[in-house]
């Protein structure tokens, strides 16, 4: 079986967000990139699949180079070849079109994305492949089990879950709950030694052009210092929420 | 050329959230100085659809029973085209965002997600939409032929209009790819999704065994239950109940937090609500800074205190 997980490259959940030239772009300086967390409980499920059913596991990142050594961590904790589709991702359409193309050329059995990356808040990415491709698709996925070329892929839905049957070729759009948090892998010295022979190949892009353009960014209004209520006097708190709120 | 929208529905039931998508859909019509058509799939109660000023309801019968992703976008893909749609708005919710993007790739259309108000400026299309777990929004301009607009969760007033409404009938048959093999669904109890208030717990409780106090109270005022990611983590209660950055995001009229201290990805994922309460022993807990009304005392005390008031009142 042929895996590949496409990567985001994003602020650390701690970043403190902030923006410069009249709020246009973000503010990189002292922010720490991570693997989109989302990406990463999809990979650590593509590396269990590796090491329990001998699949392969490539990885994919649409951007600049300043993503390597991202892509170097994802090798570290198993990924076999990286490749990285060298054009900045302007928007999700730009990202979708570039990985399409990638896997219409080098076909993959299941493609794995994060349901959202944590920067941009998409949550495109994965649908737009799966319309380009026509590949069967399963988001919000909290438990993949895969038999032959069949899938049982489970959905997380607003308030319940459902179990989907699905013929391979795939794409999910992981989250939280395919792996647990505790499976997670931190890179060893002998993973990182590895990592720096594996390939991380960088391909050119297709032609692709945006289909949104950010015009500026603005931070939420500041809020109103909090209101304490004694905690004898939960009454206040009623009549607070009742009168004051009204949220009740 | 009618602004076009898709309300959603499950098993057949209309969703809360319809009346707020309804609502914003008519107000975007009337900004863009043409009509509301509304498409359902599969749904029974549409009546209720003729209220909020559509000048076309279209209730399409596709050929499932449950939500299928390719099937639906198929279908409002053929209702786009023929309708010559340039706008079309959907909800953010977990379904909407799941065919959010199949939509868009089948039609090549722009499309923006978690969007929160009306559009800024229409001609370039321009919106505002939550970005970075709520910690910041962005202004994006929508460059398609179609564009598909993502409202959030409880961002705009519900209102209703006396016009009439013409309702159309449809069968759409399309290939089915995924198949759906068991769905579980939480019974008669709200979700983090619709629910107007959610009562989250933290490491403050102690442990798994104290939860009757946040269900407790959660019964009281028809809440969901939610938790903190150590919470989820530890296994005390499921992931699904994990609220924050890497879990859900909580847009409700209401959170109580009870024993979380309030860490930044915390923050992030229950910003969008509209009132926050916190209650914690800590009087420092970062959350404090960041919530409308707080006490600073113990759970084991104040919750069932508050649990006993407010059922004494209903």
């Amino acid at each position: 079986m042929k895996i590949l997980v496409c990567i985001s490259c994003v602020p650390d959940t701690t970043s403190k967000i902030n923006f410069k030239n009249n709020n246009t772009i973000f503010n990189e300086q002292g922010v720490q990139f991570v693997i989109n967390p989302n990406d990463e409980f999809g990979l650590t499920r593509a590396i269990w699949f590796k090491e329990k059913a001998g699949a392969t596991v490539d990885v994919l990142h649409v951007g600049e180079d300043k993503a390597d050594p991202t892509l170097r961590k994802a090798l570290a904790i198993g990924a076999d070849k990286a490749i990285r589709i060298d054009t900045p991702a302007t928007d999700a359409f730009v990202v979708a079109d570039q990985i399409s193309n990638y896997i219409q050329v080098n076909p993959y059995d299941l493609i794995i994305a994060g349901r959202e990356s944590i920067d941009y808040n998409g949550s495109m990415v994965p649908g737009i492949i799966a319309a380009k491709c026509d590949l069967a698709f399963v988001n919000t996925c909290v438990k993949l089990e895969i038999d032959g070329s069949t899938a049982s892929a489970t959905r997380e839905m607003d308030g319940g879950m459902e179990v989907l049957r699905v013929e391979l070729p795939m794409i999910i759009g992981s989250q939280k709950g395919l792996v647990e948090e505790t499976d997670l892998r931190i890179p060893n010295m002998r993973g990182i030694m590895q990592a720096r022979q594996k390939t991380l190949a960088v391909v050119r892009p297709i032609e692709s052009s945006s289909k949104t353009a950010i015009s500026c960014f603005e931070k939420p209004a500041p809020k109103a210092a909090v209101k304490l209520v004694p905690a004898n006097d939960i009454d206040q708190l009623i009549d607070l929420l009742q009168n004051e709120a009204k949220v009740l | 050329m009618s602004i076009l929208l898709f309300a959603e529905s499950h098993q057949g039931k209309l969703k809360k959230g319809s009346a707020e998508l309804c609502s914003y859909g008519f107000a975007i019509a009337q900004q863009q100085n043409t009509s509301l058509t509304i498409v359902t799939i599969n749904c029974k109660n549409t009546d209720q659809l003729t209220q909020y000023g559509a000048s076309k309801l279209i209730c399409l019968n596709v050929n499932v029973d449950y939500f299928e992703v390719h099937a639906y976008a198929s279908a409002l893909a053929e209702i786009a085209v023929a309708e010559q749609a340039k706008i079309i708005v959907i909800s953010s919710s977990a379904d909407g965002k799941y065919m959010g993007g199949v939509l868009a790739g089948k039609l090549q259309a722009s499309y923006i997600t978690n969007v929160v108000e009306l559009p800024s400026t229409n001609e370039p299309l321009t919106l505002k939409h939550a970005v970075f777990s709520n910690k910041a929004f962005a202004n994006t301009v929508l460059e398609g032929k179609v564009n598909i607009i993502g409202l959030a969760n409880n961002v705009h007033e519900e209102t209703t209009q006396n016009t009439s409404t013409d309702v159309y009938q449809q069968d759409i048959h399309t290939d089915i790819i995924c198949t759906q093999s068991s769905i579980e669904q939480s019974q008669g109890k709200a979700t983090i999704a619709d629910a107007d208030v959610v009562v989250s717990g933290g490491r403050g409780l102690k442990g798994p065994e104290n939860w009757g106090l946040i269900e407790e109270l959660a019964d009281v005022l028809g809440a969901a239950t939610a938790c903190s990611k150590p919470v989820s983590d530890m296994g005390w209660r499921p992931h699904s109940e994990h609220v924050g950055q890497t879990g859900k995001p909580v847009a409700t009229n209401l959170y109580i937090a009870v024993g979380i201290s309030g860490a930044i990805q915390h923050l992030a994922g229950v910003n969008a609500s509209k009132v926050k309460v916190v209650i914690n022993t800590d009087a420092e807990a970062p959350f404090f800074k960041a919530a409308d009304y707080g006490i600073v005392g113990d759970a084991f005390e104040v919750l069932p205190k508050l649990t006993e008031k407010l059922k004494a009142r209903n």
